[in-house]
């Protein structure tokens, strides 16, 4: 299948200092894909290149086959790939519906215009059908988000990039701070994404939850990609070796016996 | 204790199980504001003689208006996240504006009709507006529209330094605070700016509706009965026009506050100034408007306090800002920001007006008003904070 998504040498440079290094990768409809690598491999600021928050010294992007320039966050939220950061960007003092329509919120016009007024009733029944397509169940629609669970957040958070058409979906440590159940809902979250055709790519330190989900597993060290396995090709040991270092598909020849 | 997030659970799991008394104490804290109010009341309609009766209820509607009036900018400058401490002396500097224009105006047409009109160019401009019929009304209203704006000119100054110079609020709005003590001052010489026109005290004064006690036909609407002397006394003045004006915005601003997209904006400012830039709200356009609209807010108070007195006062809103913000926290404003609605202002307001004028008529030391003003201020922070620990703000 045609990649929804695909980067070519992309290269990032802060002064002296080289944090992307060459990187290609792609993902296609139907995958997860796990972005791997320890603090200061270079995951975020390659993330960030795709979701226009930088822009790349070398290199180029490739959505649904087209060469694309992101020069701005609104651009790659056009374009349809959200990214949900591990702070959420939610307001807590708003409920789910003014959350998933914060900024977009639905009206109603009366007097021809003149007076538009919060459509408080359209927005909770959309925020209520979209929910149930997540097949995600809140108790109360109208609870302020800091009275739901950190599991429910992210679900608010997945929904609100879901209604405004993401085609694309990057997840920076979804599980964190969550407790075991919650975790397991987030990633089942993930999954029934991936059946809906919108990929995920997931960033995440937690090997249990990477091989949970994830097709394939990208990972990153010193700002190169190191690795790219099959998910069922490979186990958290291997992985982790290539984390650190002690493995690198690049330099086969350096590699450990 | 985790909520149910997914299907594998659904619905059934109840939220927390609230005792008893929590959720009194949570109702109580949504409330407390207007039971203390209603409390107030019956405990000075027993205290103080004459407390429960309809000159004095008009009397506090009256009172409260400038401090209600600069609440009501600030409501939403507060929710958003914000202060603006410049109210004060803004309102001051709006009343000597519009006095100054008003008096000016009168003085200017009154030379220029003299002067037999026709020849004069600026007569003609007058005239060709409709001023000549009437250069009183013409010269109020072109004070009170300079007036109101040269508080917005502030509030925008404001605004755009918080917004787009990002300097924090309580700094900026203070310096412009000091500006506009200057500037009033200056153009005032720090004096009362008088020989206003008597159709600005007749409108400061006059009321939607007249009651006189004792007479048969004692109900007048807009048109005030001719009394003299001693008869003065038994006429009620209901809805005098600043009250008319104060409730309107009150009634505007509350229903923009609570259901339209500017509220819900000034909302997730204050809740996660990071997540409305986030989606999209246009955050620093958005604080420059709330900034405004404290000005304007402010303004009006300040050209309702000249026509009250008659007079261009710099020093009138000064020392009703600390009593303008209490009234808003008594509401229920978080200085936070992200939670509070504009009906808490208006209690607030009143809870304060109530008590001023209740001690007075209990003949009680009137200092000890500030005492009390401030008990309830904290009490006030108090009960949010107690609704915070049990409903939880952040529980992640």
């Amino acid at each position: 299948m045609e990649p929804l998504l695909e980067v070519k040498n992309l290269t990032k440079r802060f002064g002296g200092l080289t944090a992307v290094n060459g990187v290609d990768f792609a993902i296609r409809p139907g995958e997860v894909v796990g972005l791997v690598g320890d603090n200061g491999a270079g995951k975020s600021t390659l993330i960030k290149m795709i979701a226009g928050v930088y822009q790349p010294n070398e290199g180029e992007i490739y959505f649904e086959g087209k060469r694309v320039e992101i020069s701005h966050p609104a651009q790659a939220r056009e374009l349809g790939i959200e990214t949900i950061y591990q702070d959420l960007a939610l307001a807590g003092n708003l409920d789910v519906p003014a959350n998933i329509f914060l900024g977009r919120e639905m009206k109603r016009s009366y007097l021809g215009g003149v007076i538009r007024v919060l459509d408080t009733h359209g927005m909770r029944e959309e925020s209520r059908k979209l929910l149930e397509t997540l097949d995600v169940h809140f108790p109360s629609l109208t609870a302020r988000i800091d009275n739901l669970s950190g599991g429910q957040r992210q679900a608010v958070a997945i929904s609100r990039a879901l209604y405004w058409h993401a085609k694309l979906l990057i997840m920076d440590e979804p599980t964190n701070n969550l407790g075991v159940v919650e975790q397991r809902k987030v990633l089942d979250l993930i999954l029934r994404l991936r059946d809906q055709g919108i990929p995920v790519i997931l960033i995440s330190h937690t090997m249990h939850d990477v091989f949970a989900v994830t097709n394939r597993i990208v990972v990153m060290h010193r700002g190169r990609k190191v690795a790219e396995k099959r998910t069922e090709n490979t186990d958290p040991q291997e992985i982790v070796q290539y984390m650190v270092g002690a493995l690198d598909d690049t330099r086969l020849a350096e590699q450990p016996a | 204790m985790a909520l149910e997030a997914t299907s594998e659970a659904p619905t059934t799991t109840p939220r927390r199980t609230r005792s008893f008394e929590q959720r009194a104490i949570l109702t109580v804290s949504k409330i407390w504001s207007w039971l203390f109010l209603i409390v107030l009341i019956v405990f000075f309609s027993f205290e103080g003689t004459g407390f429960v009766s309809i000159r004095n209820s008009q009397n506090i509607l009256v009172a409260i208006t400038p401090i209600l009036l600069m609440g009501l900018g600030q409501t939403f400058v507060i929710i958003a996240g914000g202060i603006d401490l410049s109210v004060g002396w803004v309102m001051g500097l709006a009343s000597v504006v519009s006095a100054l224009v008003i008096r000016d105006t009168v003085t200017l047409l009154a030379e220029e009709t003299e002067r037999q009109g026709l020849s004069s160019a600026l007569y003609s401009v007058f005239a060709a507006i409709g001023a000549d019929a009437s250069p009183e009304a013409f010269a109020i209203i072109l004070g009170f529209i300079l007036g109101v704006g040269v508080a917005c000119v502030a509030g925008w100054i404001n605004g755009v330094i918080i917004a787009k110079l990002r300097v924090p609020p309580f700094i900026v709005t203070l310096g412009v605070s000091f500006v506009a003590r200057g500037v009033a001052l200056l153009l005032s010489g720090g004096n009362i700016v008088g020989g206003q026109p008597r159709l600005l005290r007749d409108f400061g004064n006059e009321s939607l509706f007249y009651l006189v006690r004792g007479e048969e036909k004692a109900f007048y609407i807009l048109h005030r009965p001719e009394l003299t002397g001693n008869d003065l006394r038994l006429l009620d003045r209901i809805l005098a026009w600043p009250v008319v004006i104060w409730i309107i915005l009150a009634i505007i601003l509350g229903f923009v506050l609570r259901s339209t997209q500017f509220g819900r904006h000034t909302y997730a400012i204050g809740g996660n100034k990071e997540a409305a830039l986030r989606a999209g709200i246009p955050v620093d356009r958005h604080l420059i408007r709330l900034y405004i609209l404290s000005g304007f807010t402010t303004g009006v108070a300040g050209v309702l306090n000249t026509a009250r007195y008659s007079g261009g006062s710099s020093i009138a809103g000064d020392p009703l800002l600390m009593s303008s913000i209490a009234a808003v926290v008594i509401g229920g404003v978080s200085l936070f920001g992200g939670v509070g609605r504009v009906s808490g202002t208006v209690v607030g307001a009143l809870i304060i007006a109530v008590l001023q004028t209740g001690l007075v008529m209990m003949a009680v030391e009137p200092f000890w008003q500030y005492v009390i003003v401030g008990i309830v201020v904290i009490m006030a922070v108090l009960m949010d904070q107690a609704r915070d620990l049990i409903v939880g703000r952040a529980e992640a």
